[in-house]
């Protein structure tokens, strides 16, 4: 499996840590009810096919990106990277 | 029909025309007392110990595929009784009884092998934590024996202990512990659970749960819809899917599990082998193959195969621990989809929906928890309790903060 990193062209995935669904992007408010918490640290739609995640190029450029891609087939769609969707979201 | 030694010899005499099928292949009924999706090794065990524990045989497993063609059919075999925390201790010791008593109360040869397993450390600080493992054992009146450098080379000779960077400093043999044969255990739950009423349909796949006020009603099938009050879903790496059609969301995340078997070998290795400090396994199956494995691929996935990286991580590991099997040619590798908690210890327990049960969150270590899942979960959908050796394997611990994590790495998908 190789991830085509936005800032390093493609690399091979062992430069990369995972973390998991992109889920982690959408953080409760610190004032949102335990089971708001519970939902966002633990709970996973976990799909069969299309999934986004979040890979941290630890041994290359350190970004964190998000992965869109088949978890039956392994096929990446998209590699993005998540400082430049979230500048995008606040602009 | 009762299989023994005679059986063997008499049909051997007579050409072997009477044997029949070991469970019939019944068309599914409209309505049954109870339902198990998923006809793995865990689902045919609670539908044989619903039945004989409790008296419930108007049960029906539904099998998308064919009996036992999960993780029941693919996996390393090993049997242990080594943990460690309260909640999961007394219930793989509950297991490691019914492995213990499983071939006569089948009737079926599981190939159930004592052989002793060794868990080898490589530095102090491993030696004590095994140590106070090996004392959990023993308390929770299991067997555990802590051997040193000089115990492990008297039953282990052939490893690297000229190896500087992961020394052997010694290991913790669990003699208990060993392997089995795994679709031995799927066929001997199907046979008994068949043999007591249970209707076992194979490519039956579930597409709908239905629920009422609250309670469960039935599923739809690809072969029509079955009623029954209790469901229990019982389908390891697709839990998140089954869970969905009742509107759930789980604590799992499905991964990816490789693992390796070499051409045949006369005997070598004669326990089960696992290397303290790079995550490999290691035993020989009685037909020779030397069977191992190691970590997750540690990404999402429902491929059933694994990427490179870790097959060549799992062979390093190997070729550091015992360098001999380096000229062993691999014949299979296959990755397993395994149902990953955030703690990495499992779920057996009701759901909001009112009749509705699953167990799953099996993560690496379901089979040897095979015996014990179906006692337990048969005993749930029974009665409504969840069992007492398995009170703490709630799918709401994470909420809660009772978390079972055995590894101490954290409550988070990606660390087990």
């Amino acid at each position: 499996m190789r991830l085509n990193c936005p800032h390093c062209g493609p690399r091979d995935r062992r430069e990369f840590y995972y973390y998991g669904s992109d889920d982690y992007l959408t953080r409760p408010a610190a004032d949102a009810p335990p089971a708001a918490w519970d939902d966002y640290l633990h709970n996973r739609d976990n799909p069969a096919g299309i999934l986004r995640d979040l890979w941290y190029h630890e041994q290359g450029c350190t970004a964190w990106l998000r992965v869109t891609r088949n978890t039956v087939t392994h096929e990446i769609m998209a590699v993005e990277d998540v400082a430049a969707l979230r500048a995008g979201a606040a602009r | 029909m009762r299989y023994s030694g005679l059986r063997v010899i008499t049909e051997g005499l007579f050409g072997n025309k009477g044997w029949t099928p070991a469970w019939r292949n019944p068309a599914p009924k409209d309505v049954y007392d109870a339902i198990i999706i998923g006809g793995g090794g865990h689902g045919l065990a609670t539908a044989y110990y619903l039945a004989k524990n409790h008296g419930l045989t108007n049960v029906a497993v539904l099998e998308k595929g064919y009996l036992g063609s999960g993780n029941i059919g693919r996996n390393t075999t090993i049997v242990r009784a080594n943990y460690f925390l309260p909640g999961n201790s007394e219930f793989y010791s509950h297991s490691m009884k019914l492995w213990e008593g499983m071939e006569a109360d089948l009737n079926y040869n599981v190939m159930h092998s004592q052989r002793g397993l060794i868990n080898l450390f490589h530095s102090d600080g491993q030696r004590d934590a095994f140590a106070r493992r090996g004392n959990s054992m023993i308390n929770q009146g299991d067997d555990a024996i802590l051997l040193d450098r000089e115990g492990v080379r008297d039953l282990l000779p052939y490893l690297d202990y000229d190896q500087t960077r992961f020394p052997i400093y010694g290991g913790l043999l669990h003699p208990r512990g060993g392997t089995a044969r795994h679709d031995a255990v799927a066929w001997g739950y199907a046979r008994g659970a068949d043999k007591r009423g249970v209707d076992l349909i194979q490519n039956c796949e579930v597409t709908g749960i239905d629920i009422e006020n609250g309670m469960v009603r039935g599923v739809q099938t690809t072969r029509g819809p079955i009623r029954a009050k209790k469901v229990g879903i019982v389908v390891a790496g697709r839990s998140s899917q089954v869970a969905a059609m009742a509107g759930m969301r789980l604590p799992i995340e499905s991964h990816i599990l490789q693992a390796f078997v070499t051409e045949g070998l006369k005997p070598v290795i004669d326990h089960v082998v696992s290397f303290g400090m790079g995550h490999f396994y290691i035993s020989q199956s009685d037909k020779g193959g030397l069977v191992f494995g190691g970590d997750l691929d540690f990404y999402a996935s429902y491929a059933s195969r694994g990427n490179l990286p870790m097959v060549e991580h799992v062979m390093e590991a190997g070729m550091t621990l015992m360098p001999m099997i380096g000229r062993a040619k691999v014949l299979r590798a296959w990755g397993g989809i395994m149902d990953m908690s955030p703690d990495g210890s499992p779920i057996i327990d009701k759901t909001e929906t009112a009749g509705l049960f699953i167990d799953c969150g099996w993560n690496y270590g379901g089979f040897k928890a095979v015996p014990a899942s179906g006692w337990c979960m048969a005993h749930l959908m029974a009665t409504g309790d969840s069992h007492p050796v398995a009170t703490r394997f709630k799918l709401n611990r994470f909420a809660t903060g009772h978390i079972l994590d055995e590894e101490g790495t954290g409550s988070q998908h990606n660390l087990h």
